[in-house]
């Protein structure tokens, strides 16, 4: 492998070219293993201290965080932004400041604020591993997905992947069509007009609104949550119709192919975007996509971990 | 840093009977040849494992089981090398409680990397004891550790580099001495 790993931060997979995503997903495939040893440990980051700095609710990333980094003997800390200083009127960066004078080694955060892990990889040392910023990027979740699928597939170029669902609001999405898109996928972006942003086409993908033709022919069909929290804002008449017309059942299935894998990010609502056949049916791979997290979170932050060590 | 070729210190035959003579020495020495599972240690030790488990199966007529080590998460000097070393798998797919574990690798050294695989293996459970099967022993021991098996001595200075060559990796099979150039 030529490529080797330079990067302080991960903050998203914009910035990362497809050889270091290889990295990424090469790397993971040698962690997967330790999950499944009787002593799921290893001593690889004995000594560092990993920081959970969670602004936003979270049980699949903050757990799969908190088992990859405890994996691999690091301390870890959880910051629960209910119970921080922030609470108290002091600022991100100031919080941040004096989490880096704790010396810490590694912090992962979500933030609702598109960006903030970006303003934090400048302010302080610590390694900054962006967990979700708003609608921005949730980097280790494309990661997965693509390792899912290449778990699955053997490969990322030239498959046909759907997306369907909410996209405008979603940080998975992003993610996904970046990593998608730089190993050569070809993308295509399914849902309710008003869940899909503007020009989305500039990043690389084909957009249509009729479902089927999502369905048909695509090798990997990943669902996205509809943010039920945002229903409030009228973008779609109602979850039932959402549900008709969107949301992915033994019906709609009949147009897909016969190896097609069904993903979704989690969590999912169920009756909404999947029903329970297609969710629990034998083409789904969405709890695949959780065990794969671990491994994936493991490989970024032993990959991060090596560049804060060189550069003190 | 630039090697010159110094000397050639074995050839395919010799590396071929060496691991013919070790292959009987493992037998010898463990009467209880199902117990037996080789480890090898990433990279040429892992071929020279699976090599050395053929010969065990000729001899004996009994399948040995091999697994495949990667002591890179285990390495102590993580922290001061210069580049994050790529991870490889680690394939160990029987359980090695109460097996007699023969650890194979090409080049015995300062010893570390064998510390590493130790550490390693001992967190798949607990083998009724570890041998150490290598082909080259070069000295200059940092740790205390020896070999069980060893294919052969050879005495070497600092500046040296002894290079295994092996046909899987390498195209080749043989064993070089190098000298660094100044």
């Amino acid at each position: 492998m030529a490529v080797t790993w330079v990067r302080k931060d991960l903050l998203g997979l914009e910035e990362l070219s497809a050889e270091e995503i290889g990295l990424i997903l090469e790397t993971a495939d040698s962690f997967k293993e330790i999950s499944q040893r009787p002593i799921k440990k290893v001593p690889t980051l004995r000594g560092k201290t990993v920081v959970l700095f969670f602004f936003e609710p979270s049980t699949r990333t903050r757990t799969s965080f908190e088992l990859a980094a405890k994996r691999m003997s690091a301390d870890l800390v959880n910051i629960q932004t209910s119970a921080s200083s922030l609470t108290k009127g002091e600022t991100l960066k100031d919080t941040a400041k004096n989490i880096e004078a704790m010396k810490v080694d590694i912090i992962v955060m979500r933030h609702s604020s598109a960006g903030a892990p970006h303003l934090l990889a400048k302010a302080v040392s610590p390694s900054i591993i962006n967990a979700g910023d708003d609608s921005h990027e949730h980097p280790t979740q494309g990661l997965l997905d693509l390792f899912t699928i290449k778990e699955h597939k053997k490969k990322i170029a030239g498959l046909n992947v759907s997306i369907i669902g909410d996209i405008a609001h979603s940080r998975v999405a992003r993610s996904n069509i970046w990593g998608l898109t730089k190993l050569g996928a070809k993308v295509t972006i399914c849902g309710p007009a008003t869940l899909i942003p503007p020009d989305i086409e500039r990043l690389g993908v084909k957009v249509t609104y009729d479902v089927k033709e999502a369905i048909e022919g695509a090798d990997v069909i990943n669902l996205l949550r509809i943010q039920l929290e945002r229903q409030g804002q009228n973008l779609f008449p109602s979850l039932r119709e959402y549900a008709i017309k969107f949301g992915l059942d033994s019906e709609k299935m009949k147009f897909a192919k016969k190896d097609v894998l069904i993903m979704h990010p989690g969590p999912i609502n169920r009756g909404v975007e999947i029903t329970p056949e297609v969710a629990d049916g034998p083409y789904s791979v969405i709890l695949e996509q959780v065990t794969n997290g671990i491994a994936v979170r493991m490989a970024v932050l032993y990959l991060v971990s090596g560049v804060r060590e060189r550069k003190h | 840093m630039v090697f010159r070729d110094k000397a050639k210190i074995m050839d395919v035959e010799q590396i071929d009977k060496t691991l013919t003579r070790i292959a009987h020495e493992i037998i010898e020495k463990n009467k209880d040849v199902e117990n037996i599972a080789l480890v090898g240690i990433r990279t040429r030790g892992a071929f020279l494992s699976e090599r050395l488990a053929g010969k065990i199966n000729d001899i004996k007529k009994k399948e040995v089981r091999v697994g495949i080590l990667d002591i890179t998460l285990y390495r102590d000097d993580l922290t001061t090398i210069s580049e994050q070393p790529v991870v490889h798998k680690t394939e160990i797919d029987f359980d090695i409680q109460d097996k007699i574990i023969i650890l194979v690798d090409d080049v015995l050294y300062s010893g570390r990397t064998i510390r590493c695989a130790l550490d390693a293996l001992i967190d798949f459970g607990r083998p009724q004891n570890i041998q150490l099967a290598v082909l080259i022993d070069r000295g200059h021991r940092e740790l205390p550790i020896r070999a069980d098996y060893v294919g052969k001595n050879i005495p070497t200075s600092l500046k040296e580099v002894v290079q295994v060559k092996i046909k899987e990796v390498d195209g080749i099979d043989e064993v070089m001495i190098q000298e660094k150039e100044n």
